[in-house]
């Protein structure tokens, strides 16, 4: 964190200064393990065993908070008698398929008093099946002894960290974590971030002041493009995109958002007010307003199979938009492939960046695999605008929304992309313009209408923001999600961020110092939803509605006014009593004023989780892809359900045994460095920065130099069956090596930042990286894979795809390398 | 700059000067009359948000003369306090840096090397180039359900861009059809 988020850091800091301890795990001793009390350094891949060891030892010393659990979380639920555990089943939950490799998840389900029921309950948590109970057993061989052996932390230093979390959590203290891509870019990384939350739910640190799992996102609105998503499985405010199979309709698309319970239960208001926010007076009752112009996704559409079907010919435009994919995204060769495959590029940046550059100096064309004067691909590289010239609003990485105010016109043709889409749905508006076929009319007929002001005709960004925000039927902006209805009399193109524009004003550019505001600073730009700035904080109060203890105070029910009130804005309906229970009636569910998890179907905390996930309602500690280790903790080696994306120029690595598996004997891990941001964009370019950290390297331990003859300043070379990358060896202890099931691993660091253009070059280490995917999310697995590493420079032109090919043949790999379940 | 005498010495300025105690004037080093702070004599500030990690921190923009002359912490922001680390003290650079580009460049097929075109002619063929490539790859059916798309047009980008701007994308791809539309947040 200080080294990625320095500013952040300092609350941090200002937190150890008053006596919090500062636990740092990662696998390099970097500037946060500098200040941290305790640095633990781990084998990349194998946090789940490590946090699971931690829940192990949470239950079995009995350190939960008891009062918490039972109230707040689905502790005390019964599970079905037809579930089976990964204990019983060696690494598979019941349910799975072996043929279509996913889990049918009806046997996860509860155990119910009738057909449709509520779930049975035992508040002792004694019954064997009561979620307390299987997580006990779920993690009872996650001991000190086996995190030592799978993590490489020593039992004592482990049995420390968490005696401090366990300490460190109760009605008077709370504890953080923060995590950022080191936890989600792996085939498990949303089961690392649900450990977490088992964890924080058993110690009672959700919804609290001080409490919470933080994710520490990398790019200044990259909540705000999952909020209001540019993803393909999302509508704003996340809801679903429509699925061909199903959701054949408005009602059926509405009955699946329904089932999710909670807040959810508004999903007709909100989409039909996005529908209207979309398509105006030709939505209406009669055409389901306009359900049937969103377009229908069938799988998984996201990057990575994206550039499968460019380098298929089957995707043909792209537009990339502050972003670098031949640096920042998974097998940058294969990028660059895809796009030599297109019809037409479009990039919009600042600088000549390397997805604007590839068909004429790219890594391809020097080893000729590529030849220019054959790349057939149209090339447009649009300047962008800066955020100092435009005006827009930035949600950061705690969902508060802050507003840039536009200070100069940006140069030349440079344009904000809020005017490059404004002025091409125009153009191509007035070039459909008079279609009468259908495909047309959701073009023709969407709300485009935005006023325009400056020089260069600048769209209102406010204007979009008010749109964003939504108008209620009397003609107004609306204050919250509340206000919408399902009868087509309200607007609203993103019904989380209802609010931000509330009495017609513009909430996110609110700006009262800090120092003339309590610690929460509600005034200072605007948190969604309804300005809340931290999430369930009902569970903040105990089931009585009094805070757990006067130091933990942040929000609670005032029985004089009838009202929760507090330091925040309460995250629970203001007038619902603490053990008030309001039944469902005319299609509204029951709510419960002692239910904090709002977005829950049932208002609890999932320790368990029935439904939701496609590996698994528990977490369990897999190996990655690639790893130089057999799971110690059952027969099923890697998460079965990972997804695993076929390219025969996009190999994977044998597993751990097999012949060929040694041939890449180390754990490689990627992170970002302070002077520079993510794929380059944005500080290659800069003199500054690039002078602060001027070239490619690589981090390796004095113990792995001398294995490999690796000097210190001098040139190596990192092989992967995908690529291989050179970069100046950095020999440094920060890079400890680790004693794992009896034998020394050693790690390699690459900074992932660096690509062929700017001020300072090298090669981009994301050549080195396979498409090996989450199954829920989709995200690469870029955290810890394997590799060889070499001294001396990678060889030039046609010699360094010649050496790739030689350690996949030497390594035995072929078609099927990988794939194994 | 001044060329420097003997004559602007402290001692004998000291010893010349009404300063005889050397305590005042006779002890100011030359050049203490330094230039003004680009941020002193700035016409506008403009208050913004820093454009890299997702902390947030809150950036004043100093403006001279329609141009950025210097980007700072703003003190009053409760996220940052007025600091910035070391890209968002580059900002400066980043928006103004001889590095970004301010004209339009295109690359014709099997071309080996740029051109420049005008923005209102690229936009334009941008637009022909979204109207044929959405016909020639439209779908209204797929394994026989309807679908109502193109699986010709992709896009990647959104996480450093405004949420108006992820807004106006997600709406107008949408409403086009098109579904692969990503950013960095799963990547």
């Amino acid at each position: 964190m200080a080294e990625c988020h320095p500013v952040g850091f300092q609350w941090v800091m200002e937190a150890k200064a008053r006596g919090a301890t500062l636990v740092h795990v990662d696998p390099r001793f970097t500037r946060t393990s500098a200040v941290a009390d305790v640095h633990v350094p781990l084998r990349a891949g194998s946090d789940i065993a490590f946090l699971g060891g931690i829940v192990r030892y949470v239950l079995e010393h009995e350190r939960y908070f008891r009062d918490y659990v039972v109230a707040y979380t689905n502790a005390p639920l019964v599970v079905g008698e037809a579930f089976a555990d990964t204990e019983d089943l060696d690494g598979l939950f019941s349910g799975f398929d072996a043929k279509t490799r996913t889990y049918d998840q009806q046997t996860w389900a509860y155990e119910t008093a009738g057909p449709g029921g509520p779930a049975r309950r035992d508040d002792t948590m004694q019954h064997p099946r009561c979620v307390l109970q299987i997580l006990r057993r779920h993690f009872a061989r996650y001991t000190p002894e086996l995190v030592e052996r799978v993590c490489g932390v020593p039992e004592e230093l482990f049995l420390r960290v968490c005696e401090t979390i366990a300490r460190s959590s109760g009605p008077e203290r709370t504890t953080a974590f923060a995590y950022a891509v080191g936890w989600t870019q792996h085939t498990v990384g949303v089961q690392y971030i649900r450990t977490a939350a088992i964890l924080q739910l058993l110690l009672g640190n959700i919804g609290r002041p001080g409490g919470g799992i933080l994710a520490l996102r990398g790019h200044a609105s990259i909540q705000g493009s999952t909020d209001i998503p540019t993803l393909f499985d999302l509508l704003p405010g996340y809801l679903p995109m429509p699925d061909a199979a199903r959701h054949a309709g408005l009602d059926a698309y509405v009955e699946a958002g329904r089932a999710r319970g909670g807040l959810w239960h508004g999903t007709r208001s909100y989409l039909v007010s996005l529908l209207k926010a979309w398509w105006g007076d030709a939505a209406t009752a009669d055409n389901d307003f306009c359900f049937d112009y969103l377009p229908r996704i069938t799988g998984d559409h996201s990057t990575y199979p994206t550039v499968q079907a460019q380098v298929a010919g089957r995707c043909k435009g792209y537009f990339v938009v502050g972003e670098n994919p031949a640096v920042g995204s998974a097998d940058a060769k294969l990028q660059r492939l895809g796009m030599a495959n297109l019809d037409w590029l479009v990039v919009r940046d600042f600088s000549l960046i390397e997805s604007a550059t590839w068909w004429k100096d790219g890594p391809e064309i020097e080893t000729g695999e590529l030849r220019t004067e054959d790349v057939a691909t149209e090339v447009f590289f649009f300047p962008a605008a800066a955020h100092t010239e435009k005006d827009g609003s930035f949600t950061n990485t705690q969902r508060m929304l802050q507003w840039h105010h536009q200070a100069v016109e940006p140069p030349g043709d440079a344009r904000s992309d809020l005017w490059f889409y404004y002025h091409l749905g125009r153009l191509v508006r007035e070039r459909l313009a008079g279609s009468t076929d259908d495909m047309d009319r959701p073009v023709l007929e969407l709300t485009w209408d935005y006023p325009t002001t400056g020089p260069h005709g600048e769209p209102s960004a406010e204007a979009v923001l008010a749109e964003v925000n939504g108008v209620g039927a009397d003609g107004r902006p609306v204050d919250g999600p509340g206000q919408l209805r399902d009868d087509g009399s309200t607007t609203c193109g993103c019904w989380i961020y209802a609010g931000v524009y509330a009495g017609g004003v513009n909430q996110a550019a609110r700006r009262t110092p800090g120092s003339d505001q309590d610690w929460v600073a509600a005034q200072w730009g605007w948190s969604w939803p309804g300005n809340r700035r931290i999430l369930y904080n009902r569970a903040s109060a105990d089931p009585d509605g009094r805070p757990w203890s006067e130091r933990k105070a942040l929000v609670w029910w005032d029985e004089d006014r009838g009202r929760w009130t507090g330091h925040d804005v309460p995250d629970i309906d203001p007038t619902l009593a603490p053990h008030q229970h309001v039944p469902a009636a005319d299609g509204a569910p029951a709510r419960s004023g002692g239910d904090p998890f709002v977005m829950q179907r049932d208002g609890k905390g999932w320790l368990f989780a029935p439904t939701g996930l496609v590996d698994g309602p528990l977490p369990a500690h897999y190996e990655p892809q690639e790893s130089p280790f057999a799971n110690a903790l059952y027969a099923q080696q890697r998460n079965p359900v990972r997804q695993v994306l076929r390219d025969p120029r996009s190999r994977y690595h044998p597993r751990p045994g097999e012949p060929g598996a040694a041939v890449f004997p180390y754990v490689v891990t990627t992170y970002r460095l302070t002077e520079h941001h993510t794929a380059g964009g944005m500080s290659r370019w800069q003199p500054y920065l690039a002078e602060l950290q001027p070239e490619m390297f690589v981090e390796v331990s004095p113990a792995l130099a001398a294995e490999r003859g690796l000097e210190h300043l001098g040139w190596a070379t990192v092989v992967t069956a995908r690529n291989a990358v050179e970069a100046r060896v950095l020999v440094t202890e920060r890079m400890a090596p680790l004693r794992v099931q009896g034998r020394v691993v050693h790690q390699i660091g690459l900074p992932y930042h660096f690509g062929p253009n700017g001020y300072v070059r090298g090669d981009a280490a994301n050549e080195l990286a396979g498409l090996a995917l989450d199954p829920n999310v989709h995200i690469q697995e870029v955290k810890a894979f394997t590799a060889d590493i070499v001294p001396g420079r990678r060889p030039r032109g046609a010699a360094l795809p010649a050496l790739v090919e030689s350690y996949r043949r030497r390594a035995g790999i072929d078609a099927g390398t990988g794939g194994e379940r | 700059m001044a060329r420097r005498t003997p004559l602007g010495w402290p001692v004998l300025r000291q010893a010349a000067g009404p300063d005889r105690t050397g305590r005042g004037a006779a002890a100011r080093a030359e050049g203490r009359e330094m230039p003004r702070a680009r941020t002193a004599t700035a016409d506008a500030v403009v208050k913004s948000v820093c454009p890299y990690c997702a902390v947030g921190c809150g950036q004043d923009v100093y403006v001279q003369d329609g141009r950025v002359v210097q980007i700072e912490g703003d003190p009053g922001s409760p996220v940052s306090r007025g600091r910035l680390c070391p890209k968002g003290a580059a900002s400066l650079q980043l928006t103004t840096g001889p590095a970004r580009r301010s004209a339009v460049l295109y690359r014709a097929p099997h071309a080996t090397s740029w051109r420049t075109l005008d923005l209102d002619t690229a936009m334009a063929m941008v637009a022909d180039r979204v109207v044929r490539t959405r016909r020639e790859t439209w779908s209204w059916q797929e394994e026989g359900r309807r679908v109502r798309r193109t699986m010709g047009i992709a896009s990647l980008g959104g996480a450093t861009l405004d949420n108006e701007e992820n807004y106006l994308m997600k709406k107008l791809y949408t409403a086009l059809g098109a579904v692969q539309i990503e950013n960095q947040a799963r990547i």
